[in-house]
């Protein structure tokens, strides 16, 4: 290590991190399916094969989906805000922008963007609320979003049974389908395969870029971060905590309220009873394994949604649950924030020690140039 | 002493809370002729529902006493379900009991190694705990109840229940009181009743409990170098307390708790183990225990709203909460007189137009939907936290992770 250059360390050290993580997340899901008696080595071969065509797609769909909901959680953790609320948010979002597309009060593409403005401002405002509470009352948002995720289902229960059109030949009850000019045009990806990838992709994409740009590349975004890592130095340096607080968990209800629009403008096309839900949670995991780095959410989202579809088979395949994989992500979660912190030790002690030998060196050739001097 | 202790609640002040409680529903009861709000079944049914936020509640107190935020209550709970539904079919309903505390103190186990030992944020820490636990759960199902009679990925066989308590003769007394519709006479009966019908031995352990954690809280040595932990940790390891081992120690008790809470619901409020079958209870409990200030009787009454409005909710609940609107509506008006009676002008006319705004409701509706009777104790919730957290007081070291040594 003593002749790498410092940068080149820093990246190895940044790098370490997550691979310990996913190694001990490895070792640890192996220990459980040894202690239970399931063929360890089948599992992931099955787990980490390459996916066929059909496949990447669903595994592309599914990373969208938990991109966004990876990238609202990190909007808070930037500020030092836990939105626990994410399922709720989308919940509330979903359902009002079915409800606007589904109304179709514009033609085409005009109405699917009035349906995602609107779903952006039902998530900020459903998240305002805890914003707001935390702002103004000091309750910790934790504890708001939490009540707040019941209470969006039990209000959307209450009113998607109000606007309702009960679907042919099912007991399952949904929007208004959203007219096909209003829909989102999925692609496919190479030639057997019959599953599109979903077209909001790009605004995933999209919201990924603004995210970065907002945070890293603008004063708010300085501010903002400012306050996530000391708002005694916020205050001091005039930013207003109080507007910091409301304004990031709008902006993570924004975002939030995107969670569910690839689902409601490429696949399901109304919000109904069987709308996906608990994403939340997911996108929480999400933005720790990717660091709040627009990046790292991709590849984090990438790899929950790759574990995911891979593990649809172990039941017939290898006749192992393929509930295993959620134990692997829930200990991901852990070990990705034991070993950075694990890292970040060792990474300060290296430092400790390059200093401490370059100040010996220093001291060195001091005592040599004395004595050189006194000769 | 005494000069501290004026503002304390007066000794018994929860017998003379509960009698009110009871005297109010009796009123409204005749008011407006909602009969179901005090019947022996409701009293049974919301003890039933109590019970596992009460638990769960009370293992966020454990934790969060000594300093650690517990929002893996609710994978506890879900391990604990599993460990009731594995244990209690094989080797019986006690040991299901004991099967509950003990992967509810596994999931305690992770939480502590986590939080207390390598110093991951407490949230994050509970936030995996709850992904682990719930895909371990279904893993270990499709494992085990597959092939048994009744069992199957997503439930147990059924379980043997640990046996109730019943005094015949006088459970028939009571009902006939009961059933004569005296006022606050009939009530009192119900309540009677219900205590001595069918009233499950872990009802009774629950309440054990509750009181136990209240002594050795508040009333021993040990719990007082406990809570010192939670609430200025150095100045605790300044006078030799092993901070890091209360911490730990808090918090395997809190994950038992939390998994016997898990356990009830697999054999008491329902008579096997199910997939899902916490339904966010956890996370309740959490909030019962911050409605009630971080205090065992807060607590309690905190889990007994929330298991009252849940059982209104299942028993022909639009009528009873349609009832207590207007008893929110008498009682905000209450309070408003008091705001206005201590110069509050502005909070007291803001509390008023609530008031006139429910009667308003009450008036124009006969039924509450359903889906805002299950909404209630969040709504209640949230706002005692928006109106109320001045007056709540968390432990003051809750939540910061501590590194052995910082005494200095």
């Amino acid at each position: 290590m003593t002749n790498l250059d410092p940068r080149l360390q820093k990246l190895g050290l940044g790098l370490l991190a997550p691979v310990l993580a996913l190694v001990l997340a490895f070792l640890i899901t192996s220990l459980v399916l040894v202690l239970a008696g399931d063929p360890v080595g089948e599992v992931w071969s099955t787990l980490l094969g390459v996916p066929a065509e059909r496949n990447v797609a669903n595994i592309l769909n599914n990373a969208t989906v938990l991109y966004l909901s990876g990238l609202a959680v990190a909007v808070g953790f930037r500020m030092n805000l836990f939105n626990i609320g994410v399922d709720g948010q989308y919940r509330v979002a979903a359902f009002v922008a079915a409800v606007v597309a589904g109304e179709a009060w514009l033609p085409g593409a005009a109405n699917t963007v009035l349906a995602i403005l609107a779903a952006m401002l039902a998530g900020a405002a459903w998240a305002g609320i805890a914003g707001v509470l935390r702002a103004k009352r000091g309750v910790s948002e934790v504890i708001s979003t939490i009540m707040l995720n019941f209470i969006a289902t039990g209000l959307v229960a209450y009113f998607l049974r109000r606007v309702a059109v009960r679907e042919e030949g099912s007991n399952d009850i949904g929007t208004k389908e959203i007219p096909e000019g209003s829909r989102i045009p999925g692609f496919q990806i190479g030639d057997g395969s019959t599953t599109e990838v979903y077209g909001f992709i790009f605004l995933a994409a999209l919201a990924g870029f603004t995210y970065w740009f907002l945070l890293n590349r603008t004063r708010f975004g300085f501010d903002l971060r400012a306050t996530g890592k000391s708002t005694t130095a916020a205050v001091a340096s005039g930013i207003s905590v109080t507007r910091m607080t409301i304004v990031a968990m709008l902006l993570s209800g924004a975002v939030a309220g995107l969670v569910g629009l690839p689902l409601l403008f490429g696949d399901s096309y109304s919000y109904g009873s069987t709308f996906q839900s608990g994403l939340g949670f997911a996108g929480i995991a999400i933005a720790l394994l990717g660091r709040n780095h627009p990046i790292g959410i991709a590849i984090g989202a990438l790899l929950f949604a790759y574990l995911d579809e891979q593990s649809n088979p172990l039941q017939i395949l290898v006749g192992v649950s393929p509930d295993i994989v959620a134990i692997t992500q829930g200990v991901i979660v852990l070990t990705v924030v034991i070993s950075y912190e694990v890292v970040r030790r060792y990474g300060v002690r290296l430092e400790q020690h390059a200093v401490a030998r370059a100040l010996e060196a220093g001291r060195a050739t001091a005592t040599d140039q004395e004595e050189e001097a006194r000769a | 002493m005494s000069a501290v202790t004026t503002r304390r609640l007066p000794r018994l002040w929860w017998l003379g809370a509960a009698v009110l409680v009871l005297l109010a529903i009796s009123v409204l009861r005749v008011v407006t002729g909602a009969e179901d709000l005090a019947s022996s079944g409701t009293v049974r049914a919301t003890l039933i529902a109590l019970v596992p936020i009460m638990l769960a509640g009370l293992g966020g107190l454990w934790s969060e006493r000594a300093g650690v935020v517990n929002i893996g209550l609710e994978g506890m709970m879900v391990l604990g379900t599993y460990g009731a539904g594995y244990f209690g079919y094989h080797y019986g309903a006690w040991a299901g009991v004991a099967g509950a505390l003990l992967m509810g103190a596994i999931g305690g186990l992770i939480h502590a190694t986590a939080t207390v030992v390598f110093g991951v944020d407490h949230i994050i820490s509970g936030v995996a705990i709850n992904i682990i636990a719930v895909g371990a759960v279904q893993y270990l199902a499709a494992l085990t109840f597959v092939g048994l009679p009744g069992g199957g990925q997503t439930q147990s066989p059924k379980l043997d229940n640990v046996g109730s308590i019943t005094i015949g003769p006088l459970s028939d007394a009571l009902g006939e009181v009961e059933g004569q519709n005296i006022f606050f006479v009939s009530e009192l009966a119900a309540v009677a009743r219900a205590l001595v019908t069918n009233l499950s031995l872990l009802v009774v352990l629950a309440f054990v409990l509750l009181v136990l954690t209240y002594w050795v809280l508040w009333r021993t040595s040990f719990g007082l170098r406990l809570r010192s932990t939670g609430e200025s940790p150095s100045a605790a390891e300044s006078l030799g307390v092993a901070v890091l081992r209360y911490k730990f120690i808090a918090v395997l008790i809190s994950g038992a708790l939390a998994g016997l809470a898990g356990g009830f619901l697999a054999m008491v409020a329902s008579s096997n183990y199910r997939d899902g079958q916490t339904g966010g209870r956890g996370y309740i409990g959490l909030a019962a225990m911050i409605f009630g200030n971080w205090r065992p009787g807060g607590l309690l009454a905190g889990s007994g709203l929330f298991g009252y409005t849940q059982t209104l909710g299942l028993r022909q609940g639009g009528t009873s909460v349609h009832a207590l609107l207007l008893a929110v509506a008498v009682l905000a008006t209450a309070l408003a007189g008091y705001q206005l009676w201590r110069k509050q002008v502005r909070l007291a006319v803001g509390i008023l137009v609530a008031a006139a705004a429910l009667i308003t409701v009450y008036a124009a509706i006969d039924v509450v939907p359903g889906d805002f009777v299950n909404i209630t104790p969040y709504v209640v919730t949230l706002l005692v936290l928006a109106f109320a957290s001045q007056r709540l007081r968390m432990p003051a070291a809750d939540g910061q992770v501590y590194r052995r040594g910082s005494a200095g």
